[in-house]
């Protein structure tokens, strides 16, 4: 995901939008619990969890459509917290796209702003403007049941930027296409967005949407936030094994840390004999249980052992899948735990595959270990 | 400003809104049912109105309230004959509690019918492919929107002594002597069945039309054969339309007065009729408003537990 | 489920409609009898349409007919659509349940009680206003007062329509809201419509052919009402059914027949055409629908 481009002045780093401890309870379930977050302007921010980890209701509040049992959200500025949604400057695109279904494109889009009592002309001129942003100009006088999906979707978009809001929220907005048209249409959406230069809030499950479209990504679950950081970093250097198995796929290796020094840990692992070292110092102390996440890209298979007493460990070969540009290994060890890796094609060079139901060594550099202490 | 934001409406604004129909119903249908019940304590007069008010305060300012049973004493009189007297004898006599009897033992019947004759035709419907069933509606619709009084009256031609079926039985030579048919409890209960009807197939119809042909696939392919099906998916499936459709036949059913009087012609009497003719004919607007009172009282049942049957579905579905 | 229906099934179909219809056709068939024994055929003729499109107590009775079921259906479609709005989105409060049994009992409730109890409160108002007596009345509330309800007549017949046909609109417009997309109220309000703004721009378009539909049965069920009116009505407002009725008693009725079958061919005319006018409006859409799939 490429950076946002660079607003003038020193906004750059001022917290625009700032979520402070905000709690939605309905009786003694929490929905959403003490959540606080600061995003500066222009930021398109993801959040990510499955259904009921709280994001739909954290959104909600933002738009204004449930009121924060407590907790606080100011918006440049001001508090908008008790504001009712008709009077807050933050525009909302729903799931269903909620076109109303008696009045044209035009209309549509120009609804806000005739709430407003802008001038007629005022209205045409931007109404046409912002069709002509998400290309749908032909289009404009056609009713949303004779729209196709894609055509919906762009129609919804230019409807929530037309009052230029100061905080744009997506609730998820490829959920309704398919495959193939979701993939063109993130990179479009963003175009549109970063070109008009709102600061914007999504919400998702679908961690390649969040990873593509959005430049930092808040990991909900249970109404909590778990991790929030750039795409890259969230999947490096996931803070907990929730994250790490949420975010793309990881092998998990239980152990105790026998050596714990500023430059390097060993541990002792549950599910093999040899030891796992990882090249970097970390915070738990000697005799504390920790996890290491490996990813499986990281993992590489060979018929012979390595040299190094680390890092790597025998199994048979339990089940591939051939996916074309790689294959997914899944490695059974003595134990009975399974391994993943991700073997590109052409690892095996002029050397025959490995097979199911033969014997095969996994391992691992030392610097794939991350360590995990929840 | 406003301070504290509710869910969407400000709090005044959804109490008035709620007020207006409410009112309109506290004052127009619920209000006049007090009336009722206050009226049906009073005495007839010749006077305009014909009854004696109840609360009379005098020259003094002494309140006396006169409560008459009279009208209630009817009834209970009546009551009273049956447990005496033989059968046969207090039935001659009778005249509130056979009105009663007959409404509701051919509200009862009517019920029954309809739903036996309605269920099949609004199953069939549910079950047709679109076109079919959208021509089918409105076969049934027709009916329903045109004059119930005109089809009441039409049955009369059909039934008497000269009409439509003893004029072709007679010239066929099957009978020489005209059969009796209108004026007795058969041509009410056929007046009262073919009137209903529609009442009985439409909410059938919406339930049974929700109900989800995969999962009659579904047992047909575990096995069950059709009939089995029936009674053990289909029939629990749709208690709930059978029990909508029931209620909506039989409590306006026991209140009905056009047909009896059409169709019984004096012979066959309903409460209904009881009650106008107290009203309209013996001007005895006391005895009217008892009658009115014990008909609500017994139909008091029904009409709470459909509603809070009617509550509860509600939840379930949301 | 598309099967074609089994030999018993469309016999039972057909004899359940043939009973649905046989009076409908005797009553048009005899329409056209010369004989004033309605059933004694004495030969073809248009005799009593004649009489009818004559007869100025039915004209005058139909013609008020009309001006009621207009009036009546009209305030139960804003009353009713009100009580619909209130049990579907305002959710539980005080007193919701009973609100919700009171909108829906009229559809169940006797005509016998409901038209005894309104005339009984009519009259109540009446003496409470002090129009009964020789004393002619003073002061403008009083007199506004009775003559609203003081004679029984239109006004008292238009109240008791209303009430027994909001009951109808309220669970048809209820059942609508239920159904309706939420997000197209909050999409609005999103966009800065207050919520009571919302209602009229957003809610009501979206609802519209209900509304319609509620406001047609509205109509029908006063048109065709006999007993609520009978209670209601005074000298001076006859109403159709009214003159049906009392036809029928006096045995005055080849001319019922002759009416019956008006409305019949009215009524028929009026379901098909609706009808046929919805099907191609559905068909529309489905193409619209279709060509833009299509168009990606």
């Amino acid at each position: 995901m490429a950076e946002p481009t660079q607003p003038a002045g020193a906004a750059a780093d001022h917290a625009y939008l700032t979520i402070e401890g905000v709690t939605k309870a309905f009786g003694d379930f929490r929905a959403v619990d003490n959540v606080s977050l600061t995003i500066p302007r222009r930021e398109i921010f993801a959040l990510l969890g499955s259904s009921g980890s709280g994001k739909s209701t954290l959104l909600r509040m933002l738009a204004g459509m449930e009121t924060p049992t407590e907790g606080k959200i100011i918006l440049d500025g001001e508090d908008i917290s008790a504001l009712p949604t008709y009077r807050r400057p933050v525009n909302m695109m729903f799931q269903s796209y909620a076109l109303f279904p008696h009045m044209t494109v035009e209309q549509n889009v120009g609804f806000g702003l005739k709430q407003d009592k802008v001038p007629k002309d005022e209205i045409a001129d931007r109404v046409a403007k912002l069709l002509d942003l998400v290309q749908m100009r032909k289009l404009a006088k056609r009713k949303p049941h004779q729209l196709s999906g894609g055509q919906q979707q762009r129609t919804a978009l230019a409807r929530s930027l037309a009052k230029s809001p100061k905080l744009l929220l997506l609730d998820e907005p490829l959920g309704a296409l398919d495959k193939k048209l979701r993939m063109e249409t993130q990179l479009e959406l963003v175009n549109v967005i970063q070109s008009v230069g709102v600061t914007c809030i999504l919400v998702t499950h679908d961690q390649e949407e969040a990873m593509t479209m959005a430049n930092r990504i808040a990991v909900m679950s249970e109404g909590k936030l778990v991790q929030v950081g750039g795409s890259h970093e969230i999947y490096e250097y996931p803070n907990c094994r929730f994250t790490a198995q949420f975010i793309g796929q990881t092998n998990l290796f239980e152990g105790t840390v026998v050596e714990s020094a500023a430059d390097h840990v060993v541990i002792d692992s549950v599910d093999f004999a040899q030891q796992i070292f990882v090249s970097h110092g970390i915070t738990p102390t000697k005799g504390s249980r920790v996890w290491s996440s490996v990813r499986p890209e990281r993992v590489g298979l060979s018929r012979t052992a390595p040299d190094s007493t680390y890092n790597w460990c025998q199994g048979t070969v339990h089940e591939i899948a051939y996916l074309g540009t790689h294959s997914v290994y899944h490695v059974k060890l003595a134990n009975g735990r399974k391994v993943m890796a991700h073997v590109p094609t052409t690892h095996w060079g002029d050397e025959t595959p490995v097979g199911p139901g033969e014997p095969v060594i996994v391992r691992w550099p030392n610097n794939a270990n991350v360590v995990l202490t929840s | 400003m406003m301070k504290r934001w509710l869910a969407r409406f400000v709090p005044k604004g959804r109490t008035t809104v709620t007020a207006i129909p409410y009112s309109w119903l506290l004052v127009f249908f619920v209000l006049p049912f007090f009336f009722v019940l206050k009226i049906s304590f009073s005495e007839p007069t010749i006077a305009k109105p014909p009854y004696t008010p109840l609360v009379q305060v005098t020259e003094d300012t002494k309140v006396t309230v006169s409560l008459n049973p009279a009208p209630y004493r009817t009834l209970t009189r009546e009551v009273d004959e049956f447990a005496t007297k033989p059968w046969t004898e207090a039935r001659q006599d009778s005249q509130y509690l056979v009105a009663y009897w007959n409404a509701i033992k051919l509200a009862l019947l009517t019920t029954i019918l309809t739903l036996l004759i309605g269920y099949p035709i609004a199953y069939n419907i549910a079950r047709s492919d679109d076109s079919t069933r959208n021509t089918l509606l409105m076969l049934v619709m027709i009916p329903f929107w045109t004059s119930f009084l005109l089809r009441v009256y039409a049955w009369i031609g059909i039934l008497k002594d000269n009409g439509v079926i003893n004029n072709i039985l007679m010239s066929l030579g099957v009978i020489h002597e005209p059969i009796s048919m209108l004026y007795t409890p058969f041509s009410v209960l056929l007046g009262m069945v073919y009137n209903y009807l529609p009442f009985m197939i439409l909410p059938l119809y919406a339930n049974l039309v929700k109900l989800d042909g995969r999962l009659l696939e579904a047992a047909e392919d575990l096995g069950s054969k059709p009939w089995p099906t029936f009674f053990q998916i289909t029939l629990p499936l749709s208690r709930a339309g059978i029990i909508a459709g029931s209620m909506m036949v039989f409590i306006p059913a026991v209140g009905e007065y056009v047909i009896p009087s059409l169709l019984g012609g004096g012979e066959v009497v309903f409460i209904g009729n009881k009650l106008w003719e107290d009203y309209g004919v013996n001007l005895n607007w006391p005895q009217a408003s008892a009658v009115a009172v014990v008909m609500l009282a017994l139909l008091c049942g029904p009409i709470i537990w459909l509603h809070r049957f009617e509550q509860r579905r509600k939840e379930q579905e949301q | 489920m598309s099967q074609r229906m089994p030999l018993s099934n469309r016999l039972y179909m057909g004899l359940g409609f043939f009973f649905l219809y046989a009076p409908i056709v005797s009553l048009i068939v005899y329409s056209f009898n010369t004989s004033r024994l309605v059933t004694v055929w004495g030969g073809f003729s248009m005799h009593w349409y004649d009489k009818l499109i004559h007869d100025d107590d039915l004209l005058h009775a139909v013609g008020l007919s009309f001006k009621i079921a207009f009036l009546s259906a009209t305030l139960a479609l804003v009353l009713g659509t009100i009580a619909g709005l209130v049990m579907a989105r305002f959710g539980r409060f005080k007193g919701s349940s009973l609100f919700a049994g009171l909108v829906t009992a009229p559809m169940v409730m006797p005509e016998v009680i409901c038209g005894l109890s309104l005339l009984l409160l009519f009259v109540a108002l009446q003496t409470g206003f002090g129009c009964t007596g020789d004393v002619p009345p003073t002061g403008w509330f009083v007199q506004a007062g009775c003559a609203a309800f003081g004679e029984r007549g239109v006004i008292t017949i238009w109240i008791g329509h209303t009430t027994l046909c909001l009951a109808y609109v309220a669970v048809m417009v209820q059942s609508r809201l239920r159904e309706m997309d939420r997000s197209l109220e909050e999409a609005a309000m999103n966009l800065g419509c207050t919520p009571f703004k919302v209602f009229f721009v957003i809610t009501i378009p979206v609802i519209s052919q209900a509304l319609l539909a509620s406001w047609l049965l509205s109509f029908t069920l006063s048109l065709d009402d006999y007993v609520l009116t009978a209670f209601l009505s005074g000298p001076g407002s006859t109403t159709m059914p009214m003159w049906i009725f009392s036809s029928i008693k006096l045995g005055l009725s080849p001319e019922v027949n002759a009416l019956a079958t008006i409305v019949v061919a009215i009524v028929t005319v009026l379901v098909v055409v609706s009808n046929r006018l919805m099907i191609s409006a559905q068909r529309k859409r489905e193409r619209a629908i279709q060509a833009a799939l299509a168009e990606g």
